[in-house]
């Protein structure tokens, strides 16, 4: 038996048949797709919460090094921002940040899970318990940073 | 269809011909009953109202795959989605998504097939050589001899909807299913194919494809299965 490694529908013969015929319908345009969880099950509300937050990692990776080259201007730049860093909102952006984590990073970790093969027929459960877990966190490490002195 | 339980939906449905600039809706007021279902209303509105709508469907009770349709939405078979179930005023029926629409509802579902590997024959040989064994576990083959390639799966990705060169959710299921029946085939080349840049890794397990499967196939759970499975090969070549 062989399998047909032409098979890939990046190949001419789908692209072919796509041009011929009709416009492909989309429920959105591009990625706004992913976002989308209207009519939609638990997974794809796991599959956008998880795109999102990645994203918003991704943008906080940057902004903390761009935060932290204000170093590179002297002990005065980083003083102005601290002081801007402990203030109420800023802090609230904190637990916005944990939020991130947690939601991206047990996510993760459910998809690690079911990925090789565990828990497959639980995945709903696992995302419940994801959920439950990372609220009983995000709620500690919100009194954490808003509570302190 | 008794006529004390007959009310009037208004149906909104996707329109497309060959050579169309671009799709429009048009609106029909078509009287139901409580069992109605989608493909009940469109072949009423072709048969009473417009007869040039174009439809796809063959046995009326979810075995043959021909009349998935999007019903507000929502993937599912036109043959047995209920209207009762549809909330709104308005019922919108389009075709499948991520597949090109042939003619009104109707999707071409060539690029939908040519993702599967080969072979991929219409009977197998499995179902008509009467020495075949038996499975040791019915259970867990009977899934895929569920699949009636309906392309439901693949209108209801969210990765499919930015990705043409996905495999998508049937072909890989069916992919599982062949490497869990040890009927001669190869495995390698299976897995070969499925390890692509476009094969199963390529999921990202939002599980939209078991929700939408009328045929309780499961393909998102099938393409963790063979993760698991490339990933035992991985550790296997490492060791």
């Amino acid at each position: 038996m062989s399998v047909r490694r032409g098979a890939d529908p990046g190949t001419e013969g789908i692209r072919s048949a796509r041009d011929d015929v009709g416009p492909i319908p989309r429920k959105n345009v591009g990625p706004v797709a992913w976002f989308d969880i209207r009519k939609r099950g638990l997974g794809q509300f796991a599959f956008s919460l998880n795109r999102l937050t990645g994203l918003g990692l991704v943008f906080y990776l940057y902004l903390h090094l761009a935060v932290l080259s204000t170093l590179f201007r002297g002990q005065e730049a980083w003083d102005d921002f601290l002081g801007i860093a402990t203030t109420k909102a800023f802090l609230l952006l904190d637990v916005l940040l944990v939020f991130g984590l947690l939601a991206h990073g047990l996510n993760g970790l459910r998809l690690a899970l079911i990925g090789s093969g565990r828990g497959i027929d639980h995945q709903k459960a696992l995302y419940r318990s994801c959920q439950v877990i990372g609220t009983i966190l995000l709620l500690g490490a919100a009194l954490h940073i808003l509570g302190g002195d | 269809m008794s006529a004390e339980t007959q009310t009037t939906r208004r149906i909104r449905v996707f329109r497309y011909k060959r050579g169309d600039d671009e799709h429009r809706y048009d609106e029909f007021d078509v009287p139901v009953s409580e069992r109605s279902t989608a493909l009940d209303a469109l072949r009423w509105i072709q048969l009473r109202q417009d007869p040039t709508l174009a439809l796809r469907h063959s046995c009326f009770h979810a075995s043959c795959g021909t009349c998935g349709v999007r019903v507000n939405g929502r993937e599912g078979l036109g043959c047995v989605t209920a209207l009762s179930d549809v909330s709104g005023d308005t019922v919108t029926i389009e075709p499948l998504a991520n597949l090109p629409v042939l003619n009104d509802v109707v999707s071409d579902v060539t690029p939908f097939m040519e993702r599967f590997p080969e072979p991929h024959p219409y009977i197998r040989k499995s179902e008509f050589i009467s020495e075949a064994d038996t499975p040791d576990d019915v259970d867990a083959y009977g899934r895929f001899e569920d699949c009636i390639e309906c392309g439901i799966c693949l209108s209801a990705c969210p990765v499919a909807a930015t990705d043409d060169t996905y495999f998508g959710p049937a072909a890989l299921a069916y992919a599982q299913r062949m490497l869990e029946e040890a009927r001669g085939a190869d495995r390698e080349a299976l897995l070969d194919w499925a390890d692509s840049e476009h094969g199963a890794w390529r999921c990202h397990a939002s599980f939209e494809c078991t929700e939408a499967c009328p045929s309780d196939v499961r393909p998102a759970q099938r393409i963790m299965l063979l993760r698991k499975e490339l990933g035992n090969r991985k550790k296997e070549v490492s060791s």
